[in-house]
């Protein structure tokens, strides 16, 4: 399933309240061969993304059959309008880098004002670019890097997890095999190898936060 | 060698290059038609349909908002934001300034700048509108006589 969603498009989530800018960013990352949605609203983007307004934790809405295991509805990038009604796209991207299951999303904002402090402010809370408008084409040429540098990310996470997994099994089979040739060594007292054999469990514990802490700090 | 064809491309040359002119049309619009290919070739249309209808339903929006006893200064602000961003958005520049200066007008809460101003909006407004009907009208007679829509630069580059 992994393999598949490398080669399959990259799904891009896009939040503008004027029809006219969604229907222009649409029509430009499809272009660029993207899967894309469109949302009018920073509410109705974390909706989609499953997480509710009032809460962190990401969880399952009612109102929508989205998965977060989902394949098709993974979402690779958000691009999000700057000055909506209600959740400006500033409020949107904070939501977003405070959620556990969200912050590795990449988040772009668009803006039709040219404001410095603006664009500092929303790269400083994480934002990946800072697009002027009206979008173009080749401003959509950087967004790809952004995509690429995440999902490399998660599968460099994953394969951390697996091979800790794959370390944790051949450790418990060692220690096995270990208990195993004590158990047919010269006689001692019982108390004697089962120390050995409980020292032998905890060495490996101590060893084992490496591969955890490298993922945290990715 | 068609030359009712050609004559018709070029006065849709001609006129397109006078609205850039003008200043009615940027460069935006032509990102439009990059954007418009054969699995989507109504796109500019489209668009521009959504933009005509919508910004007239804004500017009656407006007239109301600022007949009101008291004035929702911000909601004016809000309701040009939209529009300037419409209008941004299709390459429509001279609807978009008029829309600033809307909006400088609402921030000062001077409700016979707004008015004025209103006015101005309306009548690039109701300008644009025509123009970009009177093109599409020539771009649909160059396609009937089975011709293609020439690739074009604007003569003046706006920013």
């Amino acid at each position: 399933m992994g393999m598949a969603a490398a080669e399959s498009q990259f799904h891009v989530l896009a939040v503008d309240d004027n029809i006219i800018d969604r229907k222009l960013i649409e029509k430009l990352l499809k272009t660029s061969s993207y899967q894309v949605t469109t949302v009018d609203s920073g509410s109705k983007a974390l909706e989609f993304l499953g997480l509710h307004e009032d809460d962190q934790s990401s969880s399952d809405s009612p109102s929508i059959s989205t998965n977060k295991h989902h394949q098709e509805l993974e979402v690779n990038l958000i691009i999000t309008d700057y000055c909506m009604p209600g959740m400006t796209g500033y409020d949107l991207l904070k939501k977003i880098k405070e959620s556990s299951s969200l912050r590795n999303i990449p988040v772009v904002i668009m803006s039709s004002e040219n404001v410095p402090s603006r664009i500092s402010r929303c790269l400083e809370e994480g934002a990946e670019e800072f697009f002027l408008k009206p979008v173009r084409p080749a401003d959509l040429n950087r967004l790809k890097p952004h995509m690429m540098k995440a999902v490399s990310k998660d599968q460099k996470q994953e394969k951390h997890e697996e091979e800790e997994e794959e370390e944790i099994q051949s450790q418990k089979h060692q220690q096995q095999q270990q208990q195993h040739h004590q158990q047919q060594s010269s006689p001692r007292p019982s108390g004697n190898s089962k120390r050995k054999a409980m020292e032998e469990n905890l060495s490996p514990d101590r060893t084992r936060p490496r591969y955890s802490d490298i993922a945290a700090v990715v | 060698m068609d030359v009712g064809l050609m004559q018709m491309q070029g006065r849709l040359t001609d006129y397109m290059n006078s609205l850039f002119k003008e200043g009615i049309l940027d460069s935006q619009y032509l990102e439009l038609h990059e954007l418009q290919d054969e699995s989507n070739p109504g796109f500019v249309v489209e668009v521009v349909s959504l933009f005509l209808t919508d910004s007239e339903k804004l500017l009656d929006d407006l007239s109301r908002d600022l007949t009101q006893q008291n004035v929702d200064f911000k909601r004016a602000h809000a309701q040009a934001h939209k529009m300037k961003g419409s209008s941004c958005s299709i390459g429509a520049p001279r609807v978009k300034n008029a829309c600033i200066v809307f909006q400088n007008f609402c921030q000062e809460k001077n409700i016979r700048g707004c008015l004025r101003c209103l006015q101005q909006m309306k009548q690039e407004f109701v300008l644009v509108k025509s123009k970009l009907e009177a093109l599409f009208e020539l771009e649909q007679q160059v396609v009937a006589a089975g011709g293609s829509l020439p690739k074009m630069q604007p003569i003046n580059p706006s920013v």
